[in-house]
């Protein structure tokens, strides 16, 4: 038994040794096979033709075999007609401004509605925060989807808000609110609030209350302080809190498909037209890049930040 | 808060926008008429209805396999990322990883949905495996992007930690197996039933990423609702919502019970501590 | 200073007998992180039963000693020998070694029995023997009614008994203690100062205790090893540190101390005389290391070897003696703190018990006084 026991016990420390290896090999492989490869796929589709096959596209390499010389030659293919078509059509130049405008208009909505509440919070009994904090979160945890609809309801025509109005009487017929660039900005406000509010918080929360008092102490007036402290202080939370709001808004889909109107242009959905209404991979591939290409210099801005704020975290 | 000033109105008209077209979405799924924007009477019938609607039933069903299984490997890819980042110092392609752990937070959905699509149908060309997609596909998808979120979650748990309670283990004996499932484990524990149900909701909540990876007879719940959403209101799809919101808000309120009973008794030991001290 | 040693010393200490050998044996161990030398070719030799402090301050590179001998770091450079074994790749579940953490490190998710039971659990012992041994332990650190306890329903004193219990439950030969006092109240780290040295003597564990703290190395420890910048400035028993400083890095660390830079003029036998215009006199020096003259070296005098007095000094060579002006003076209770300037600009601490009562002093602010010194006071410190 003793032997046994001391057997497993060695094994088990060998185990040890290459058990590293192994914890950190399952998800590096997990990730290079689900994620690297699949983005290196669609890098290299984007460089294909569209034909009409299964799949509909053209192969990169081919091996060409000349039969009379007895050589074969590998060829490589590689076709820059799809993004020349996305410089040359104002369709896709249109969307691409369009997704920036519009992420750029929810970012700024998300702000004004994200930062006094965050402010009020970080404001409030300590005892408090915890619950309104989690107020603002709770919404994150429904269907994302099921939020958006909610607003259907109410901003269709015949919907609560035009019956409001209606009955209030400013307007007399119904309006439609619903698939425009309003409703779109509504609905993405709507379901980013919390991702603006969350860094906010965070940034407010720890800042020292005595700074403030330290201002009023040397007579300056509370907005002023809050301007001349408050506001550059949280900073760090404002930049966070936009980039979080405006990189996933950029790339956004549901909300403009089922609030926007038909010219509610935005690249996710013309990504979403090329693959599945025109069956057009290839195309589909170079609008994918050409918007990593766009979500590319937030994301570096994203990632310095938090690097920074990690540091001055330590 | 000494008067009602701007700072509290700012909050009300907060909370209002997140809880307003919420709390209508639930009134009108008891809307005996059909247009859900004019009360005419109370009912429950859409929740009769909408247990009869087999293929929403269907849907629910399928979508809830994928969101346990891909939440529940998640957990375990998450927690060993998270482990390989926070525990094991520098090693060889240790950038390229961090990286690839974090990308997807940040990837548009369209584009995780294109690029997984065109890697199974590549697979299939070379491999002959994944035979179609279909429930697997979708599970493997939704693994790989919800993993990041584990990951996150459980890193900062593990950094959080007091690393010498790891090495006061291994100083007592206990080997680096051992140390985890002993130590590491309990007291991760939180972040990692957190990670899972960060995975669950957001399995459970894609549209986009499952459309490009399903087959035909895989639809799942989000798009079902996606799909009848498209083509206007129905308040059976307000009724399905209700139950969601019920579900989700007793689990927090569940939750945030229990947390706030086990701060208060934290709060009581450290007070009896201080005063045997 | 006010630490006193408080233990008694034996005849012959084991690091003055040639015919013992080392428990911990460190030869030439350097550890580099990146560009930074935290530990720089330090070399150490400690006995059994030693209690031995590793002082230094934050950077010195004690702790990363500490951590090397516990397996947590290995070394860049240089062997560690315990008990004559190599340590090399041996890693800290194999070591025969325990650690008290600076933080405690108590699990919270167990119970204050299961955090002393782990150590044994995880060699296997029977659970009778466990139960008994935790009981026998819990009992030495007057814990036995707080077995059932969670580490967070504790105080800081008893979690800290709790940390001490659970890295000596295993009875290790030697036990490293990071920073054990650390995060205790300055009473309670009085009380526990006496605690440990008790129990140290009792198991007859070798002790390796890094502080940063100097009061607490020089009550607790047999002798002291004192770190800076990675490399050992000095290495002895408290009072050697204290009275024997070989540089003036450990002279102005231990404690305060005045400095005045001069030149040898002379010496005869191990009386060394030197002339410092910083002091204003010549200074004499007995049982000091002999220096060629006209080097220059600084002189060393602790302030409470000094004597103040207002009236003059007849007679006397002029050695060891100058004049100067309070400027200020702090009543400290037990003693006073006078800092006398010099006429040569050079500010002089001295500190005098204050023997008898009374609420005017004798010696005031502004007054001139004579400040005297024996030739055993000085300590000369080459460059």
């Amino acid at each position: 038994m003793r032997t046994v026991v001391s057997v497993l016990v060695s094994g088990l420390s060998r185990i040890g040794l290459w058990g590293r290896g192994v914890v950190v090999a399952i998800p590096y492989l997990w990730l290079l096979l689900f994620f690297m490869v699949p983005f290196l796929i669609v890098f290299g589709i984007s460089f294909s033709e569209s034909i009409i096959a299964q799949p509909p596209y053209s192969s990169l390499v081919e091996w060409l075999t000349d039969e009379d010389a007895g050589t074969s030659k590998l060829q490589i293919l590689l076709n820059i007609s799809n993004y020349f078509r996305l410089g040359g059509d104002d369709l896709y130049i249109l969307a691409y401004l369009n997704s920036l405008r519009i992420a750029a208009v929810t970012t700024l909505m998300c702000l004004a509605i994200g930062y006094p509440m965050a402010y009020a919070i970080a404001k409030a009994d300590p005892a408090r925060r915890g619950p309104l904090m989690m107020l603002v979160i709770l919404p994150f945890w429904t269907s994302f989807l099921i939020r958006i609809y909610a607003w259907i309801g109410i901003l269709k025509g015949n919907g609560v808000i035009s019956n409001l109005l209606e009955w209030v009487g400013i307007t007399s017929g119904p309006v439609e609110i619903l698939y425009s660039d309003w409703a779109v900005y509504i609905g993405m406000t709507y379901c980013y609030l919390p991702f603006m509010v969350l860094p906010l918080y965070s940034t407010l929360e720890k800042m020292d209350p005595s700074l403030l008092e330290a201002a009023a102490d040397l007579g300056s007036r509370p907005f002023k302080s809050f301007l001349s402290i408050t506001l550059p202080l949280s900073l760090p939370g404002i930049i966070a809190g936009s980039l979080l709001v405006f990189i996933p808004a950029v790339g956004e889909f549901v909300t403009p498909e089922l609030l926007g109107g038909p010219d509610t242009l935005m690249i996710g959905r013309v990504l979403w037209n090329e693959f599945f209404a025109n069956r057009d991979w290839p195309v589909a591939s170079a609008v994918a890049i050409a918007l990593l290409l766009v979500l590319v210099v937030p994301i570096m801005i994203f990632q310095h930040v938090q690097g920074k704020q990690a540091e001055a975290g330590r | 808060m000494k008067r009602f000033g701007f700072l509290s109105w700012a909050l009300l008209f907060g909370y209002a926008f997140l809880y307003v077209p919420i709390a209508l979405l639930v009134v009108f799924s008891f809307n005996e008429s059909r247009l859900v924007t004019v009360w005419s009477g109370f009912s429950t019938k859409w929740y009769a209805e909408l247990l009869h609607n087999d293929a929403l039933l269907d849907a629910a069903f399928l979508s809830f396999q994928v969101a346990a299984v891909s939440a529940t490997l998640s957990v375990l890819l998450g927690t060993c990322a998270g482990l390989a980042l926070t525990r094991f110092g520098r090693f060889r392609g240790r950038t390229l990883f961090g990286g690839m752990i974090t990308a997807p937070l940040v990837m548009p959905e369209v584009i995780t949905g294109l690029s997984l699509l065109l890697l199974f149908v590549a697979m299939e060309q070379w491999l002959g495996w994944p035979d179609g997609r279909g429930v697997t596909t979708i599970t493997i998808a939704h693994t790989t992007f919800t993993m990041s979120y584990v990951a996150v979650v459980i890193q900062s748990r593990l950094a959080g930690m007091d690393g010498s309670l790891e090495e006061a283990a291994m100083d007592l004996g206990a080997r680096p197996a051992k140390v985890f499932f002993v130590i590491t484990l309990p007291l991760i524990a939180p972040a990692l039933v957190a990670g899972w149900l960060l995975a669950f909701t957001l399995s459970l909540d894609d549209v986009v990423v499952a459309s490009f990876v399903s087959g035909p007879g895989s639809t799942t719940l989000p798009m079902v609702i996606f799909s009848s959403v498209k083509f206007g209101i129905s308040p059976q799809i307000n009724a399905l919502a209700t139950l969601m919101v019920l579900v989700v808000a007793t689990g927090i309120f569940v939750a945030s019970i229990v947390m706030a009973r086990q701060e208060r008794q934290r709060k009581r030991d450290e007070q009896m501590a201080i005063q045997n001290g | 200073m006010a630490g006193q040693p408080i233990r008694k010393p034996t005849r012959l200490e084991p690091w003055q007998d040639a015919g013992q050998t080392p428990y911990v044996r460190i030869e030439k161990v350097t550890k580099t992180f990146g560009d930074f030398v935290a530990v720089d070719e330090v070399s150490l030799s400690i006995y059994r039963n030693e209690f031995f402090a590793l002082l230094g301050g934050s950077g010195s590179g004690k702790t990363t000693l500490l951590r090397m001998l516990a397996g947590f770091e290995q070394p860049t450079e240089g062997k560690i020998y315990i008990d004559g074994v190599d340590m090399a790749g041996i890693p800290p579940y194999e070591r025969p070694v325990n650690m008290m953490f600076q933080s405690y490190a108590l699990f919270p998710h167990m119970t204050v029995e299961q955090n002393v039971a782990f150590g044994l659990k995880q060699d296997g012992v029977a659970k009778a023997e466990i139960r008994d041994r935790v009981t026998e332990m819990l009992g030495m650190v007057q814990l036995s009614a707080f077995g059932k306890r969670r580490p967070h329903q504790l105080s800081g004193g008893q979690r800290q008994r709790v940390a001490l219990a659970r890295s000596l439950v295993k009875r290790p030969k030697l036990l490293l203690l990071d920073e054990p006092l650390g995060a205790l109240d300055k009473k309670l780290r009085e009380r526990t100062q006496f605690e440990l040295v008790n129990i140290q003597e009792k198991l007859g564990v070798t002790f390796i205790v890094v502080t940063h703290d100097q009061e607490e190395a020089m009550t607790m420890s047999s002798r002291i090893a004192v770190m800076n910048h990675g490399v050992i400035a000095q290495v002895g028993t408290p009072t050697e540190i204290y009275e024997y400083p070989h540089n003036r890095f450990v002279a102005e660390f231990i404690g305060s101390i005045n400095m005045f830079d001069g030149r040898v003029v002379s010496t005869e036998g191990d009386q060394v005389l030197v002339a410092s215009e910083e002091a204003g006199c010549e200074l004499l020096i007995a049982h000091a290391t002999p220096a060629p003259a006209g080097s220059p070296v600084s002189v060393a005098i602790r302030p409470e070897k000094i004597a103040l007095s207002k009236e003059p000094l007849a007679g006397g060579d002029g050695r060891n003696q100058t004049t100067g002006i309070v400027r200020e003076i702090a009543y400290l209770g037990d003693v006073s703190i006078y800092l006398v300037q010099l006429p040569t600009g050079k500010t002089v601490r001295v500190t005098a018990p204050n023997i008898t009562r009374r609420t005017e002093m004798p010696i005031t602010w502004e007054d001139e006084v004579t400040l005297t010194w024996r030739p055993f006071a000085g300590v000369v410190l080459t460059q």
